[in-house]
């Protein structure tokens, strides 16, 4: 079990954050690729969800095409190169490898895709084309991942593209929300760059939309408006004690880790709050910021929760201890947090019950709530005649299109939280639906 | 008791692996290391003429993760002064009596062949090679292979050197010519000892896509190169085969030469008939050492057949070696594949649909990837079972009851044999074909 020191300095820092899937360098590359395969109707390409061509983008790394096998993997997803990295791949491509079944370790396909693209954004390769202007104009809300592919599929047809981004810095999650050993800012807006520099689209930065007033704006401006907004702020717990100082959202602390690195300081006890993949992130984050003790405390048990297994893995392989059928039943402390009040949970008649005969208290500074956020209910709501579902989705069609035909939806908008491929895939295909709908 | 040790026409060594003559074999501190490491022979890098190489000389052909799997060469003869090499393989002999120390030689003139052979007598050569097969610059000067391809010249030759020569004399053959056997047949009438063979392919491994030059690239430009490696393997053993096979040639000894690495290459080379073995690539890939996995592994399989002596097996393959009018027609096999071991690959299934003859079948059902054998429409070609990546996945599994026999030699004699496509007796008739609509049935 890995300890790590409270990281001082950036190298320091680095040095805890240690990239999960480092860069390949060629040598490796080249020899990963030459035991791909070549699988017919391969199933890594039907389990990725922009079903890349992998085996083709493999071979072209293998013939020395780095050039061709980045054009393979952005032709399905503009975001191919973050893609490489932040994609659960074992539960997706690599996950599908057929070497699974034969006890021999998967293609490293991330890894691989990740050395191509690279390769291809540092050698500034031009690979892209706008395509001729149609002179209509698309507006997009959000730079994340499903706004800036759908911006680069939009240019590639010949649109206008303007992206409406509430922060300064493009990606969305990927930049802001994602853990920082699996990818670090530099590479992610290094991609952005890439497409920005050979598809030109705007992008407006701390422009958010908030008001009904600025979306008419849109609808009087532009011929189509794709929503690719993600989700809101860490939601409210109602506990006793949930305003103290040391109580956290975790999509907020990883923000300002991945913002501040360093300089954010953890204290020594650091309770986590949830199941998902972001509490492991957070757990595995507080672990390596230096906390003495981090524990990970969720209301079912181990099977029921909802983070891959190789995301707790990763966590408890950080340090990080688990509790699992406890619910938080209050936050302890005299206006800073001293402990979070525990109740056990078991399973009655199918249901999951707290039992409040049986509670204690964990002792700790911090609390790191991952127990899920809001949805942007109120921007959906500005909009007229939005079908959104019963969890505060935007309902679409097949074409990504929504109940307002001006307003088509991807990413975490319409999905309630997935992973970046997906955002990228529906962000392209939304691209496609507009174009459809525009030119029919 | 396995006994490894050869006589090899006349040339005595402690086992039958001996280094080809090459750049491993170019000085007396190479060869006394090989013996070190468990050679039994060496062939000198070729003694003759005064030459002067060039700098750049390899070139590879990689395939996947695997280098070298063929590599070519254009560098010539020795271009050590004589005297140095006859010191050398003087003291070669002093320090290993009982080993082969083989002089490859090539020069012109007559005189200049009655010379050299004296001069390597002199210095303890236990044999000589006579190179007719460097397919490179030497050529052009009409030598090595410029003889080769010459049966009559090399008869000449052969003929002057045995006139001269004390000591044995093997003739080294080039491949690239028609029929091996023409020189190989050339070789014996002129009296050689024994023969060995193949020298090195003519060949391009590649082309500089950047300068438009072949590899390797002098400067610009380059020429053609001796191919050899793992690669040649195959083209080697089929030629060793005509040869051992020939009533004249088959009396003299063998010694095989041609992408030579492990064991089983050493085993298979003796069941086609060498009784020595002669490995250069190997070497310049993984240095001297991987001698020891060949004898070994030679040793293992001859206590397991209970083998005394390498001539116990040599040749023991060549009954089997037949034309292709004596096999039987009779006989069937069919793919079998194992589901267990299936991975889902389905590269049997594309193999078999785009490349042979569309006898596998996919499940058609969502995550079910095993394929299945149409054993009807399969031909028992074994490309199925030669793409599969897992070992003993897909077997050929016998059909017929092995009670006829029937070849298309004792058809011809008996006139049973279709001379028309309408024929019953034509083969390939009712073989099933899909439809056009098929071919293009993923077309969007």
């Amino acid at each position: 079990m890995a300890e790590y020191k409270r990281p001082n300095t950036e190298a320091e820092f680095k040095k805890n954050f240690k990239q999960k899937k480092p860069l390949m360098n060629d040598t490796e590359a080249y020899y990963e690729a030459s035991r791909c395969l070549f699988c017919y109707d391969a199933p890594c390409i039907q389990a990725c969800p922009t079903s890349i061509d992998i085996p083709l983008f493999i071979k072209q790394i293998h013939t020395d095409n780095i050039t061709g096998a980045s054009k393979t993997i952005f032709d399905s997803n503009w975001l191919g190169n973050a893609c490489g990295v932040v994609c659960p791949t074992g539960v997706l491509c690599e996950g599908a490898c057929v070497y699974n079944h034969q006890d021999v370790p998967p293609i490293q396909i991330g890894r691989l895709q990740n050395y191509a693209t690279n390769k291809t954004i540092d050698a500034e390769k031009v690979i892209f084309k706008v395509g001729e202007p149609n002179g209509k104009k698309i507006a997009i809300i959000g730079a994340g991942p499903a706004g800036i592919a759908c911006a680069c599929e939009a240019r590639t047809l010949g649109y206008d593209v303007d992206i409406y981004e509430a922060k300064e810095k493009p990606s969305g999650l990927t930049v802001y929300g994602i853990a920082p050993y699996k990818i670090t800012n530099e590479e992610v807006l290094k991609e952005v760059d890439y497409l920005q520099n050979q598809l030109n689209f705007n992008i407006k930065y701390n422009n958010a939309i908030n008001s009904k007033e600025e979306l008419l704006h849109l609808e009087n401006d532009y011929d189509a408006i794709f929503i690719g907004v993600g989700l809101g702020a860490t939601r409210h717990l109602g506990l006793d004690g949930e305003d103290k100082e040391g109580v956290v959202g975790a999509v907020e602390f990883i923000e300002e880790l991945r913002m501040k690195h360093h300089l954010v300081k953890v204290p020594a006890k650091v309770v986590v709050i949830g199941g998902g993949n972001t509490a492991m992130d957070a757990a595995s984050e507080a672990a390596r910021m230096g906390a003495r003790k981090t524990v990970l405390a969720y209301r079912n048990s181990k099977d029921k929760m909802g983070a891959y297994g190789f995301e707790y893995d990763l966590a408890i392989s950080a340090g990080v201890d688990s509790l699992f059928n406890v619910t938080p039943i209050a936050i302890t402390g005299k206006g800073k947090v001293e402990g979070v009040k525990f109740a056990k949970t078991e399973i009655i008649d199918g249901k999951l019950q707290t039992n409040m005969n049986n509670t204690f208290i964990v002792r700790c500074d911090m609390v790191i709530k991952a127990t899920g956020q809001a949805k942007q209910g109120h921007l959906y709501d500005m909009i007229d005649n939005l079908d959104i579902d019963n969890k505060t989705r935007i309902k679409t069609n097949d074409e990504f299109q929504t109940s307002n035909p001006m307003y088509f939806a991807g990413g975490d908008a319409i999905n309630g939280g997935a992973e970046v491929v997906n955002a990228a895939y529906d962000g392209k295909m939304a691209a496609q639906g507009i174009h459809n709908w525009l030119t029919k | 008791m396995v006994d490894l040790s050869i006589n090899f026409g006349g040339i005595k060594a402690p086992n039958p692996f001996w280094l080809a003559s090459a750049p491993p074999t170019n000085s007396g501190y190479q060869i006394m290391k090989a013996f070190d490491a468990g050679w039994g022979g060496a062939v000198w890098k070729t003694l003759g003429v005064p030459v002067v190489n060039v700098s750049s000389r390899y070139g590879s052909v990689n395939y996947r993760n695997t280098r070298m799997m063929g590599f070519n060469n254009i560098e010539l003869i020795t271009d050590r002064p004589l005297a140095d090499n006859l010191r050398e393989i003087e003291e070669v002999k002093k320090y290993f009596p009982d080993h082969a120390v083989i002089a490859s030689l090539m020069v012109e003139s007559r005189a200049e062949w009655e010379q050299i052979i004296k001069d390597v007598e002199n210095a303890g050569a236990d044999g000589i090679e006579l190179n007719f097969g460097c397919p490179h610059g030497m050529c052009e000067r009409g030598m090595g292979s410029a003889v080769g391809q010459e049966p009559e010249v090399l008869k000449t030759i052969v003929g002057w050197v045995k006139e001269a020569a004390n000591i044995p004399v093997i003739t080294k053959l080039s491949p690239n010519i028609s029929h091996i056997t023409d020189p190989g047949l050339a070789a014996v009438q002129g009296g050689t000892d024994s023969i060995s063979l193949i020298n090195t392919i003519k060949s391009i491994v590649g082309i500089d896509l950047d300068s438009y030059a072949p590899y390797p690239i002098v400067d610009g430009k380059g020429t053609n190169g001796g191919y050899c490696g793992p690669a040649v393997k195959p083209i080697a053993m089929h030629m060793l085969k005509d040869l051992a096979q020939h009533p004249e040639i088959g009396k003299v000894p063998l010694s095989g030469i041609g992408g030579i690495e492990t064991w089983r290459d050493v085993v298979e080379f003796i069941l086609l008939g060498a009784t020595s073995v002669q490995v250069c690539t190997a070497v310049m890939h993984y240095g001297f050492g991987i001698v020891r996995e060949m004898e070994a592994g030679l040793r293992q399989f001859m206590e397991e057949k209970n083998y005394t002596t390498i001539y116990d097996f040599a040749g023991k393959a060549l009954p089997n070696v037949t034309e292709w009018k004596h096999l039987n027609l009779k006989h069937k096999v069919v793919a079998e594949i194992n589901a267990d071991k299936c991975i889902g690959c389905d590269l049997c299934y594309i193999a078999c649909d785009d490349g042979a003859h569309q006898a596998i079948a996919l499940s058609g059902e969502p995550g079910n990837r095993i394929p299945s054998i149409i054993e009807e429409n399969c031909v028992g070609c074994n490309l199925c079972s030669l793409v599969c990546p897992v070992e003993d996945c897909i077997t050929m599994e016998k059909r017929d009851d092995g009670t006829e026999h029937t070849t298309w030699h004792e058809r011809t004699e008996n006139d049973d044999i279709p001379v028309t496509f309408d024929d019953d007796r034509a083969g390939g008739k009712g073989h099933f074909v899909p439809t056009p609509e098929d071919a293009l049935k993923h077309r969007k």
